[in-house]
């Protein structure tokens, strides 16, 4: 019988149990290591939000990292938001063709992109390029003890690491969810224009037209929320990496992971708000 | 001709007069089922270099890293500088580890940052150093090494010996008054690892440190020591000098200097 897994030991303690102990335990162990996880994580939200508003601020640190997280994926973001607006436009054309319904086109698009497949899709991109970065950089810094090497400098590494990744992540994937918004409604321009003959004004004016501050509001909201949810969720996985180089792999893998499903589920959230109030 | 190798004096001076900077009594810690410290007493005397030798595993890196209260003992006591370092609340513990240096096998090095920012990168709370202060120190700090043209260079692009030094560099910005260090001659040639052991003297005699090492590396142990400790099971199993140890009749002391 297991009494404590000490995390140094990354579960050492199984030593004492023969094979078949360790197999019957491993299930049980990961159902409690799941609610562990998700305490953890709760826990390291806080302290995340307790750590923010005490000094010293890094600012330094935070434009570096707003830098890398949020300037280095406008290229990618573009591109996959130039797509997104040209492949909704040239799918969707047909359906409302049965209808008669193809001057709604740069409306419907605009409140797609808007709404939802913008943020969403920008923060999954997100989770991928940034989260992935963060806990295998974070996991990578724990595992060759320069968090360590942090702390007995007296410096709170915390701050230092966390906080900066975390407030980079939430200010910059708004940005980006904003800059994909408009190149995916630039690459909806260019579907309509592949069957048709819309003038750039007229596109936008109906554009402009179909949108409302509800549509906008609610979308910058939740893209915070999502880029909150990436950063922390990299920084923890990496934070609390404690199995070797081999978890370095592994904190990368699960924060891209963890981080996509907690955007599904934000946004899942969110409709449920939005349509509440509209 | 053979080179004369510097050792450390065998008895420090004045020893029994000296004050001690570290007092640890009944350190215990356990992982799991595992009794990795079973119940360590041990001082360090001002200006003296303590190494601690001991077979893998027996609890020498968790020793000095409960110093540094990177890990929570379970018990016992840990005197540093005449403060309980078990109870300092985190302030205080930040200030305390700006007395300690602490030099990790892996050197420990940020990746992202130049040797220059990772030296300044100790001093970023101190607001009582000036900028000019600070790049002043970083010079000291590397002509002390002997690294002084590597202060634009990335970590990656240094040899295993350079990041050692510059890792000690790093831990002497903020001029501590104790030394840990952990295996500092690991993954070494000879000649680098040497080269680290008189630096680690030097260090001594320049800054007037004391130092607990860490090592299996006995050349390092010879020419570093003052006195020596060999832990077993987790526990304190003799002490003494190189050369009284040497002399052992114990055939498993000996086996540490063949």
């Amino acid at each position: 019988m297991v009494d404590t897994v000490d995390k140094q030991t990354n579960g050492k303690s199984k030593e004492v149990l023969t094979d078949c102990e360790v197999i019957n335990n491993r299930d049980g162990y990961s159902f409690h290591s799941f609610f562990a996880d998700i305490g953890a994580l709760s826990s390291f939200t806080l302290r995340f939000f307790r750590e923010a508003i005490r000094p010293p601020y890094e600012f330094n640190e935070f434009l570096r990292q707003s830098y890398l997280i949020g300037v280095k994926s406008f290229g990618l973001v573009g591109i996959t938001g130039f797509i997104m607006g040209l492949v909704l436009t040239i799918q969707s054309r047909p359906t409302l063709a049965v209808f008669g319904a193809e001057a709604w086109l740069p409306a419907m698009v605009a409140i797609s992109i808007v709404r939802e497949i913008g943020p969403v899709i920008t923060a999954v991109i997100c989770a991928g390029k940034v989260g992935s970065s963060i806990g295998a950089e974070l996991a990578s810094m724990k595992v060759t003890e320069q968090i360590d090497a942090m702390e007995v400098s007296g410096i709170n590494p915390f701050n230092y690491i966390v906080v900066t990744r975390v407030l980079a992540c939430t200010f910059m994937i708004p940005l980006l969810t904003v800059f994909a918004d408009a190149i995916g409604l630039l690459g909806g321009f260019a579907g309509v224009n592949i069957k048709g003959d819309t003038s750039f004004s007229l596109y936008f004016l109906q554009v402009f037209n179909s949108l409302d501050f509800m549509d906008l509001f609610p979308s910058l909201i939740k893209s915070f929320f999502f880029g909150q949810a990436v950063g922390i969720i990299g920084c923890y996985k990496g934070y609390n990496c404690n199995e070797g180089t081999e978890g370095v792999g592994k904190a990368a893998n699960s924060a891209v992971v963890m981080a996509s499903l907690s955007i599904f589920i934000i946004d899942m959230v969110a409709v449920q708000i939005t349509s509440f109030f509209m | 001709m053979e080179e004369k190798t510097i050792l450390a004096d065998p008895i420090p001076q004045e020893k029994e007069s000296k004050e001690a900077v570290v007092d640890i009594k009944g350190l215990k810690k356990t992982f799991g089922s595992k009794k990795v410290l079973k119940s360590i007493t041990l001082t360090l005397a001002k200006g003296e270099n303590l190494v601690v030798l001991g077979k893998s595993g027996t609890g020498k890196s968790v020793l000095i890293k409960c110093m540094m209260r990177l890990i929570q003992p379970d018990e016992g006591e840990i005197q540093v500088l005449g403060k309980n370092i078990l109870q300092l609340k985190e302030k205080e513990l930040n200030d305390m580890r700006k007395s300690i240096g602490f030099l990790f096998q892996s050197a420990a090095l940020y990746d992202s940052m130049t040797v220059g920012e990772n030296l300044e990168f100790p001093l970023r709370g101190e607001k009582k150093v000036s900028v000019e202060e600070k790049s002043k120190r970083v010079v000291e700090a590397l002509q002390n090494v002997g690294l002084q043209d590597s202060i634009n260079k990335m970590p990656s692009e240094l040899s295993g010996g350079m990041r050692k030094r510059i890792g000690l560099a790093r831990t002497m910005m903020l001029k501590p008054k104790i030394m840990l260090y952990d295996e500092p001659t690991t993954g070494l040639d000879p000649i680098t690892s040497k080269e680290i052991s008189k630096l680690i003297l030097d260090v001594q005699k320049k800054y007037n440190t004391s130092s607990i090492i860490i090592t299996h590396d006995m050349e390092c142990a010879r020419i570093t020591a003052n006195r020596i400790i060999i832990l077993k099971e987790g526990e304190v199993a003799i002490e003494g000098t190189y050369e009284e140890l040497k002399k052992s009749e114990d055939e498993w002391i000996r086996s540490f200097f063949e």
